[in-house]
């Protein structure tokens, strides 16, 4: 593969694009609601009506509206058809020809679209995920064509570190910083690992991006891989995804037959290869240690840092780990330039985040949006609020390590900061939205009883205190706890904060903790009246009258 | 006046109790400074009001065991859990590890399965206490002040425990003073 | 090799680069109570007990996996510290069924040692009294699962000391059990070569000998640092 070969390949796919596109969403959200079938009967359709030379129907990845799948946009007309069934798709090609669609119609001018800005989700709903060529054509692999050709190693990690870019998987640790260790840790062997173990409930960013646009993964963990010295890299990725498996292997078998994996990559000596590990169902996982103990055979549990990943990591050898959303911005960043992407976002948080919107708001789905976008933006004008009247009344975002963050703190932008003031995270990008029914502390009972399911067991304060936690929560709830709880489970969550071993405890009391903060007459609320027995721990006992 | 003091009871072995009969001469010394109000050795049926210090055998684990407890917790100023069944709920609490409905394959174990003869569950309102669902410390049943773990504590560290109390101070144990078992 | 100079708990001490913050303590006569700690065996940093704060850190540091640095200050003993340890105590007796009363290793017994001397007095959390079994079936040994605080010791014990790769975890969580060989009876274990490092390894009264009646379990725990130091040292020094 040279240059060359990469632009014919991309001339021939712009060449062949026909007058007409029907883009079809064939992401795991639109495809449980039948968008294969629906695809069926688009192509059937465009077959019958002797239409083949002019129209396209192009599966696609995911087109964000997840709340009103099966979608089908066409283009370039920009009409947007959505809850498309397998009986009225036939209609919309009857609309081409100038008849009417029964499919019902969406707005591609609402909000939920024009807030966006898309840099991780720009090939997403555009690309078709099952076909390289389709990536090539929107300037795919060029900026790996680009870093090989014209920068070293050294000068790649320069670009990340000017970009400002931070972990997408929520700690939010400068990546340029985190390549520079690894490309500067000696080792005859070093990794590069795509944690693609997306766990929190409620997130689907990751899956959506490796659904919808794989091969922008593996250009981004080659630019990597390039820059800090690795010859292998690994996707780690849950069982839970199997299309994005699916998608994932396809992708790689296709790189590997253009060259664009293996041995001399556009004729460079860069070799690099990526192999897929698929995880076992662990929440943990997720965690870099435990990962990397489980792409090694072990058993998923973390260990203590440092040392780091970066300095000792997979087969003890320097690894890079970055999340998917992170890899999927590098490939952009290579091709428009560190500068760019560092106009977009905040001071300290710079390009966009995605987010999985999901929970009482009118439209859930996928949003990419600059960082220090307000969270009233996303939750009122791009989610349209609550549902029939509701009103909003907190946002979760982090998932089990984050917090909820209460309606009058809407105008909070989002960015690493803001959001870890208000005792909340950024996380990975899960955001739910809460309406005026959702009870806290059953909010609180949920997530406690997540990570206590999830504690791997290791460390004790993880392990036990987790199920101390859900059973003191759990006991308020049931309006059975006392005011000694409460106490109780304050002290333990400071326990379990301060003294796990790894980033799963360390957060998980931060869900109970923020409605603490915020909602804590909800707490006070379902706790038993006190029993009048006083306690005299504190006093001397003086029994009376000793003499 | 002396202290009024109080022994009690609960689901135990009374060895707590036989470990404080270990005090031995001490005993005549307590004689002098408190009034035994209630307690195992004396014949007295209710639980009296204004008592200073009571010493808490056993775990709770019957409605009799839990009754009382309320009624001491009601009329006592200083409560000290006594022993490791008080502080932990300890063996008696293992009929706890068979779940819910555990009282009744404990009673069925011991008086049906492995009866010699008669085999019959004892049952008698308001004569024979009913076993409450779970055994529990005491302390998670009512507040407690102090704990005088062991099982059963040895008779030098209850004769700690009681002259600190009885000289008005917070009884101080320390190290392997307070082991369990 | 280079000495690095720190303090701990104000004592101004040198040690070894490379040494831990537990080695480089203990040389200065300060205890740190460990429970998943033991000598002889490479350590992992899950009991959480051994924990102190590092000046400049905000967060907290386990002295076993921690290596010394110059200049370091570290404390020890900080009413925090001491307030965490009791409370990660607590959550270990409530965890499983610990009764010393009738426990073969009363009396020899880390985490009862451990409670006493952090003047754990009781348990505030609720004990969850889960059911777990007695695994009987080896010839030589049995294992409670009721006093298992899941330090992991027997399993370092009989990888890493023996080779012999019989002990694993299994389950996570709450759940998280030890297990022999493919989660099969300790008896039928084949690669259990019956060595008892386990047994000697094992902080509690859940590994133990077979006719061992309550507070009769005495171990040696010399045997694996005297095995490791012959293997690693070729020196066969005992007491």
């Amino acid at each position: 593969m040279t240059r060359n070969d990469l632009l014919q390949i991309q001339e021939r796919e712009l060449a062949a694009r026909k007058k007409i596109t029907l883009r079809c969403c064939q992401a795991a959200g639109c495809l449980s609601s039948g968008a294969k079938q629906v695809k069926e009967q688009l192509e059937n359709a465009v077959a019958s009506a002797g239409l083949s030379d002019q129209v396209e129907v192009r599966g696609v990845g995911c087109m964000k509206l997840c709340c009103e799948g099966p979608l089908v946009q066409a283009d370039p007309r920009n009409t947007l058809y959505i809850r498309v069934t397998e009986a009225n798709a036939p209609s919309i090609i009857n609309a081409l020809q100038g008849g009417t669609a029964e499919a019902q119609q969406g707005d591609p001018e609402a909000a939920f679209f024009k807030k966006q800005l898309s840099i991780v989700l720009a090939n997403s709903g555009v690309v078709d995920p099952d076909r390289i060529e389709s990536y090539i054509a929107q300037d795919g692999y060029q900026a790996l064509l680009g870093v090989l050709r014209d920068l070293t190693p050294k000068d790649a990690v320069e670009v990340m570190v000017k970009s400002g870019l931070r972990g997408r998987g929520g700690a939010g640790f400068p990546t340029g910083l985190k390549w520079g260790t690894v490309a500067k840790s000696t080792g005859l062997k070093k990794y590069v690992i795509c944690n693609a173990d997306e766990g929190d409930p409620g997130a689907f960013m990751d899956r959506s991006v490796l659904e919808s646009d794989p091969h922008c993964i593996l250009e981004g963990m080659a630019i990597a891989a390039y820059a800090v010295g690795a010859d292998q890299g690994y996707i780690y990725v849950r069982a839970e995804y199997p299309l994005a498996i699916t998608r994932l292997q396809t992708a790689i078998k296709q790189a590997k037959q253009l060259g664009l994996l293996g041995a001399g990559i556009f004729e460079s000596p860069f070799h690099f290869n990526i192999e897929i590990r698929i995880g076992a169902g662990a929440f943990v996982c997720g965690e870099e240690t435990a990962l990397i103990a489980s792409v090694e055979g072990k058993r998923g549990t973390p260990r203590p840092r440092p040392p780091f990943p970066a300095e000792s990591g997979l087969f003890g050898c320097p690894t890079l780990i970055n999340n998917v959303e992170t890899f999927a911005n590098v490939p952009p960043i290579f091709r428009h330039g560190a500068e760019w992407f560092a106009r977009v976002g905040t001071e300290k948080s710079k390009g966009t985040k995605v987010f999985a919107l999901a929970g009482k708001v009118r439209n859930t789905g996928l949003v990419e949006v600059p960082m220090g976008t307000p969270l009233r933006v996303i939750a009122e004008e791009m989610g349209g609020g609550a549902p029939a009247g509701g009103r909003i009344k907190a946002v979760q975002t982090g998932g089990p390590s984050g917090g909820c963050i209460p309606a009058e703190h809407l105008d909070t932008p989002v960015d690493y900061e803001s959001l870890g003031q208000l005792g909340s995270i950024m996380g990975s990008g899960g955001m739910i939205v809460m309406d005026e029914t959702t009870r806290m502390v059953e909010v609180a009972r949920f997530f406690m009883e997540f990570c206590m399911d999830e504690s791997c067991g290791k460390c004790i304060p993880c392990r036990a205190g987790t199920v101390q936690m859900h059973h003191l929560l759990d006991k308020i709830a049931r309006q059975q706890g006392t005011r000694d709880d409460l106490t109780k489970l304050e002290e333990l969550c400071d326990l379990v904060k301060n003294t796990s071993l790894c980033g799963l405890g360390q957060t998980a009391p931060n869900p109970t903790l923020s409605t603490l903060r915020f909602f804590r007459h909800e707490y006070e609320a379902l706790l038993q009246p006190e029993t009048g027995w006083h306690r005299n721990e504190a006093t001397s006992p003086q029994p009376t009258a000793t003499g | 006046m002396k202290v009024r003091l109080a022994t009690v009871w609960l689901g135990g072995c009374s060895g707590c109790h036989m470990s404080f009969l270990d005090l031995d001469e001490f005993l005549l010394e307590l004689v002098d400074q408190v009034e035994l109000v209630y307690s195992p050795v004396v014949d007295v049926k209710e639980y009296p009001e204004n008592v200073d210090v009571c010493l808490i055998e056993g775990a709770v684990c019957n409605t009799d065991n839990l009754e009382i407890l309320h009624r001491i917790r009601r009329h006592t100023k200083v409560l000290v859990a006594f022993g490791d069944c008080a502080v932990t709920a300890n063996v008696p609490a293992i009929r706890n590890q068979l779940g819910l409905g555990n009282a009744e394959s404990v009673l069925q174990h011991a008086y049906i399965e492995h009866a010699q003869n008669n085999p019959r569950v004892p049952r008698a309102d308001g004569i024979v206490p009913p076993l409450l669902p779970r055994v529990l410390p005491v302390h998670q049943v009512v507040p407690v002040e102090y704990f005088l773990p062991g099982c059963p504590p040895p008779a030098g560290q209850i004769k700690t425990v009681v002259t600190q109390l009885l000289a008005g101070a917070a009884p101080q144990l320390a190290g392997a003073e307070l082991k369990f078992g | 090799m280079a000495a690095k100079t720190l303090t701990i708990d104000d004592k101004h001490l040198s040690a070894e680069e490379g040494a831990t913050l537990l080695q480089a303590a203990k040389e200065a006569g300060i205890t740190l109570p460990t429970l998943c700690h033991l000598e002889g065996i490479y350590d992992v940093g899950a009991c959480r007990l051994c924990l102190v704060e590092v000046k400049g850190l905000t967060k907290l540091v386990p002295a076993c996996t921690t290596r010394v640095a110059e200049g370091m200050e570290v404390l020890t003993n900080s009413e925090r510290l001491r307030k965490y340890r009791r409370m990660t105590l607590e959550l270990l007796f409530a965890e499983r069924n610990h009764i010393c009363a009738v426990c073969v290793a009363n009396g020899h017994c880390e985490l009862q040692t451990l409670a006493y001397s952090l003047g754990m007095d009781h348990v505030r959390y609720e004990y969850r009294t889960p059911r777990w079994g007695v695994d009987h079936t080896h010839r030589l040994f049995g294992m409670d699962h009721n006093r298992c605080v899941l330090c992991s010791r027997c399993v370092r014990a009989c990888w890493h000391v023996e080779g012999a790769g019989t002990k694993n975890v299994s389950g996570r969580g709450a759940r998280a059990h030890i297990i022999t060989d493919l989660n099969q009876p300790w008896g039928e274990a084949d690669s259990c070569t019956a060595c008892g490092k386990c047994v000697q390894a094992c902080p509690t009264g859940a590994l133990f000998h077979k006719g061992a009646t309550v507070g009769e379990m005495v171990r040696d725990r010399h045997r694996l640092e005297f095995l490791v130091t012959a293997r690693q040292k070729k020196e066969w020094i005992t007491d």
